[in-house]
């Protein structure tokens, strides 16, 4: 029995013990050894990625029901994998140029990647608290890596007070949602609406299941509970904003997904709302916030607070086709955030890193490939056809059409316009604008390599969406048994 | 041969006007000029074919539009009166092309005014040739835009420019009116081309239109409307202001398109066109009294104008209100024949003009003239030969056809034709005396242009005297020669199909009938204008100026051309740019722009800002962002499940 849960979770197993690993190593070695548990890091990713995407892997519940394998949270796993493994690529050079180089910053992120994937795979309101604390914890360390910056440290600390409330908001649900309906399971949770077939459900439960979304929003950073976004994006170190754009976000919108989906599916009438409320609202501060920003990491905040919002939609709409569209919304989204904050991880001027929008002016000149990469992604973030942003937003659409949420779709086009403005206002500053002072170069294999694979991705999803979007498609049917 | 003599022209306009910098200024002018004296060479021997030969014929070239019922070709109809419009277009439209180049030899960009040249010439073919109404109104654009063209040839200087776009804009409200027409002419019978419109005339000239409450007669109407275009095309008084300002183009375009072909466009179309305007005696006395009236009302303008180039645009303007009212009254082959007549004199006055502006280094004022007849004798030769003919003086070519359409007009003996009558025999002493006021004033008296610019003063060379001489002998026996075959006894056989007269309307015939003292009127009045001309400015040359001061008003009324600018400004213009404004400004400025894009933009701006400014940096701001939400959600749900 005990064998069995055990080779369910093997990844997470693996991925627990190299990671300890990877901290005696580095603990006994010093910070000389950040080089190399760096890339065993990476290693140990991939690994893991193997481990999950070989070989094949039964739907299970191990654990007494406290986890959940299906092919859902698998292919939210490998986004994870990716969006963490990337990261720590992009990061190698930057904590050795920026003095951070120490070798908790990979070991943290790996622990941050397990707790992820526990997320993920929570099928208890209990193991669900731990995944995204054990995520949590280690994402504050890191936003305050560079603890004898200002900035960072006020990062960390912002992001640390906010994230308590809102793990406070999440548990005082959860504790209504127990006292409710009797269990913390999910499974148990579900059929005790079946048991009531959706009526008579009692306000309280509704009241636990509002502090839930609360919590969970603020991991996915929607409005209103986004506030922290801005500022930890900026102040963080830019691996960092890189890693928080991608792989907790999808880690938490997978949370989201599942736990509205299924102990709470029968209750579909009444989150709904929220969620309606959340993305509606997250589309449009997305797209009218961002139109001021200078900075750029500020600017790709309000830019992932509204892609947030357009993949709420999918969830609004709770069909199998709107979790799917969900899906390769969120892949297409890892690729072209990590495209893009390769970029931004270039943007270096006599050995400092810069910022400003304005730092891009004429970089068609000065550096066109990357202005070109750069320009692609902007494009595909403002869903441009035939990039991979326009199919991530026509599949979310066409999911809000099917269930009749024409309010959202209107929206999320309007909104697609106002957000247009900024993506091309950064190709004209690199396109038609004089050239400000270049960036330093070379930019590295590795950021090179990244930019390829991701502009690559970007550009040419269109020629074979097949293998993307059926395997959504497939991922996101183990949600809907029968 | 037809479409030889039509393609010529365009062909040379194609390879001057795309290949012009290949192939060089002096190739493109050899290959325009030479095409063009084919052409013309042609034109003579299709009207020997055509309208002595009575050969007359269509070709059709090609479908043109093919939709349900209406169906449409490009076709080329060649009667007597295309060849005549034949000679007159290629005729003077090759000695203009001789002549442009000596006198455009100093211009930097020939190769564009050749090809804009045959490009005009080949319009004004497709206009005569057309054997239906669209195909003319193709033409009739065509020249339009041709005219435009080359008004506005130096778009360096503002007032050509200026001077191009009246003409296009004033044209543009003839159009209108033709367009109409021919819009009418379909509903009324179904079909577009000349044939099927004219064999249904008969049965329809009693059929009424209705429009918003206006019923009518429709051929009346249709007619009207047909004129409103040719008045636009021909000048004629109300829509004729932009013709004196047109001599802002050089002055072979003068020559061609303002004196001799374009402008008597109108002319030919209501010939053309006799079928129907015989049967609208109502559109007819209007065209009676606009001609009448245009050939007087420009006629006491000439008297006044100082700039050569001016006074011979207004004796133009006031020979084509001659040839109306010969429309008018019926007498359908004296108005072609005084076009075929002053096509040459007038184009031969304008040559010879620009002969004179050309010794003169370009002074066009002939108040700086003076004194040069010895200078340039052949000039001066040629200027009196066209003067003459212009006069009406025997036996140049004036003479037989003005003498044949006043006639007419006094044949009708109508109300109109009456009024015409007297209207033109005044007009025509004052033609005699503006064109001997120009001659003298020009060639007489003392110089008045400075010794510098007399010092230059030469006789232009041969490439420009040729044609002058070519158009001075059809200046001399044109009337002569064509005499008995447009308007005396060979006519009927001469015309055959292409001109129709009511048996009743024959004004013509009549015309050989008039009283002893008619034919005679004409030259009196003539040669007393030529005597007080030569009284005023040979004679006593401080005449003009106590007679000036003495009828002041009347002086100014001309010399202000009766005050025809002005009053369009006023009416107009100014309205026009005023509403223009007012739309522009708040229409288009304030409500679109300011509802529509400007005021998006802002406001999406000033919400960005706002939203900007909540992100405060303060923690306990944020939390408090965070619990409102989550109250508000709370509060919303227990609003809407306590109902439940």
């Amino acid at each position: 029995m005990i064998s069995a849960d055990l080779m369910a979770v093997l990844p997470e197993l693996f991925l627990a013990c190299a990671a300890i690993g990877l901290l005696m190593l580095g603990v006994f070695r010093g910070n000389s050894a950040t080089q190399l548990v760096s890339t065993l890091s990476v290693v140990t990713l991939i690994v893991t990625f193997a481990l999950i995407a070989l070989p094949p892997r039964p739907e299970t519940v191990a654990f007494g029901g406290l986890l959940t394998m299906d092919g859902f949270g698998d292919f939210m796993k490998l986004l994870v994998l990716i969006g963490s493994g990337v990261s720590i690529v992009m990061a190698q050079r930057y904590i050795q140029r920026e003095d951070m180089n120490r070798f908790e910053f990979p070991v943290l992120m790996l622990f941050a990647t397990l707790g992820m994937m526990a997320m993920i795979s929570a099928n208890d309101l209990i193991s669900l608290y731990m995944g995204l604390e054990l995520q949590s914890l280690s994402l504050y360390v890191v936003a305050a890596f560079r603890r004898d910056n200002l900035r960072s440290s006020e990062a960390g600390l912002k992001y640390f007070v906010l994230g308590a409330l809102s793990s406070g908001m999440l548990l005082y649900g959860s504790s209504m949602i127990y006292g409710f309906t009797g269990t913390t399971n999910f499974d148990g949770i579900a059929q005790t609406f079946a048991a009531s077939a959706g009526n008579d459900i009692p306000i309280g439960l509704i009241v636990g299941l509002v502090f839930l979304c609360a919590g969970l929003a603020f991991k996915v950073s929607a409005v209103p509970f986004h506030m922290w976004t801005p500022d930890v994006y900026e102040g963080a170190p830019t691996p960092v904003t890189a890693f928080f754009a991608t792989a907790p976000k999808i880690a938490a919108m997978a949370l989201f997904i599942r736990v509205l989906m299924e102990p709470f599916g029968g209750l579909i009438d009444q989150w709904q709302q929220i969620v309606f409320f959340v993305s509606a609202a997250s589309m449009i501060l997305g797209a009218f916030a961002a139109i001021n920003q200078s900075n750029i990491k500020r600017l790709m905040a309000y830019s992932s607070i509204g892609h947030i919002g357009y993949a709420l939609i999918g969830l609004a709409s709770g069909t199998e086709q709107g979790i799917s569209g969900i899906v390769i919304y969120l892949t297409i989204y890892v690729f072209m955030n990590l495209g893009t904050f390769a970029c931004i991880l270039c943007m270096r001027q006599k050995d400092r890193m810069v910022e400003g929008i304005d730092d891009l002016k004429g970089l068609s000149k000065t550096q066109p490939m990357m202005a070109l990469a750069l320009a692609i992604f902007m494009f595909s973030m403002a869903g441009i056809p035939p990039l991979a942003g326009f199919f991530g937003k026509l599949y979310i659409f066409l999911a809000a059409i099917e269930a009749q949420l024409y309010i959202l779709a209107v929206l999320g086009v309007l909104t697609s316009v106002v957000g247009a403005f900024y993506y091309l206002r950064i190709i004209k500053l690199m396109y038609f604008d004089e050239p400000a002072e270049s960036f330093d170069r070379p930019i590295g294999r590795e950021m090179t390599a990244v930019l390829i694979i991701t502009g690559v991705f970007t550009l040419l999803f269109f020629v074979a969406p097949g293998p993307v979007v059926d395997s959504a498609a497939a991922a996101a049917a183990t949600l809907f048994p029968g | 041969m037809d479409v030889v003599i039509v393609g010529l022209p365009l062909a040379g306009a194609i390879i001057a006007g795309l290949f012009g910098r290949t192939i060089g200024d002096r190739a493109s002018q050899i290959v325009t000029c030479a095409f063009m004296l084919l052409a013309a060479g042609l034109s003579v021997a299709v009207f020997f074919d055509v309208a002595i030969g009575g050969n007359a014929r269509t070709t059709e070239l090609f479908t043109w539009i093919n939709s349900g019922d209406f169906e449409l070709s490009w076709a080329l109809r060649v009667d007597t009166l295309t060849a005549v419009m034949l000679i007159v277009v290629n005729g003077v439209s090759s000695m203009v092309h001789v002549y442009s180049v000596g006198y455009m030899s100093h211009d930097k960009h020939r190769p564009r005014f050749f090809a804009y040249l045959s490009l005009f010439t080949f319009f004004m073919l497709m206009l005569v040739t057309a054997d239906n109404f669209v195909q003319m109104f193709f033409g009739w654009e065509g020249v339009g835009l041709a005219s435009y063209l080359l008004i506005g040839f130096w778009y360096e200087k503002p007032s050509a420019c200026a001077a191009a776009i009246k003409a296009f804009l004033v044209n543009r409200v003839g159009d209108i009116g033709f367009a109409l027409g021919i819009m009418g002419a379909f509903v009324l019978f179904g079909a577009v081309g000349f044939d099927q419109v004219f064999s249904a005339v008969e049965s329809q000239k009693d059929a009424q239109f209705a429009f918003i409450g206006i019923e009518g007669h429709a051929l009346t109407i249709i007619c009207i409307l047909l004129f409103v275009g040719a008045m636009g095309k021909s000048a004629q008084l109300g829509l004729h202001t932009w013709l004196p300002d047109a001599m802002e183009g050089p002055t072979p375009v003068s020559a061609l398109i303002h004196a001799a072909t374009m402008v008597t466009a109108g002319v030919f179309m209501l010939a053309r066109l006799s079928p129907m305007f015989e049967y609208a005696p109502t559109a007819l006395e209007l065209v009676t009294y606009i001609g009448a009236g245009t050939a007087f009302f420009a006629a006491t303008v000439g008297l006044t104008q100082t700039d050569i180039k001016r006074v011979i645009a207004y004796s133009t303007c006031s020979q084509l209100g001659y040839m109306f009212f010969a429309l008018g009254v019926s007498a359908y082959g004296g108005a072609i024949f005084h076009l075929f007549t002053h096509a040459f004199f007038k184009a031969l006055l304008f040559l010879g003009a620009g002969s004179v502006i050309h010794a003169m280094s370009n002074e066009q004022d002939m108040r700086n003239m003076g004194g040069i007849y010895k200078l340039i004798p052949a000039t001066y030769g040629l200027m009196w030969i066209g003067s003459l003919a212009l006069a009406g003086i025997w036996p140049f070519a004036g003479y037989f056809s003005k003498d044949l359409v006043l006639e007419a007009a006094y044949a009708d003996h109508s109300a109109h034709g009456g009024f015409a009558f007297w209207l033109g025999i005044a007009a025509a002493f004052m033609t005699a005396f503006y064109s001997w006021r120009l001659l003298f004033m020009t060639f007489h008296g003392k110089p008045r242009a400075s010794k510098e610019v007399m010092s230059h003063v030469h006789e232009s060379p041969m490439v420009m005297m040729i044609p002058l001489i070519v158009l001075a002998v059809g200046a001399v026996f044109s009337g002569l020669l064509g005499y008995n075959y447009f308007v005396g006894d060979l006519r009927v056989e001469f015309w055959g199909e292409a001109l129709f007269v009511l048996p009743e309307n024959d004004t013509i015939e009549a015309a050989h009938h008039v009283p002893g003292w008619v034919p005679w009127l004409p030259f009196v009045v003539a040669v007393s204008g030529i005597g007080l001309a030569w009284l005023f400015y040979v004679a006593k040359p401080d005449l003009p100026q106590t007679f000036a001061n003495a009828v002041r008003p009347l002086y100014l009324f001309s010399f202000n051309k009766w005050y025809f600018d002005e009053l369009y400004d006023a009416l107009f213009v100014r309205p026009a740019m005023a509403l223009g404004r007012k739309l522009w400004k708040a229409g288009d400025g304030a409500i679109i722009d300011g509802f529509g894009p400007d005021g998006v933009a802002e406001s999406t701006r000033n919400l960005a800002q706002r939203i900007s400014a909540l992100q405060t940096g303060y923690v306990y701001h944020y939390a408090f962002v965070m619990l409102i939400g989550v109250v508000g959600l709370v509060t919303w749900y227990f609003l809407t499940q306590a109902g439940v």
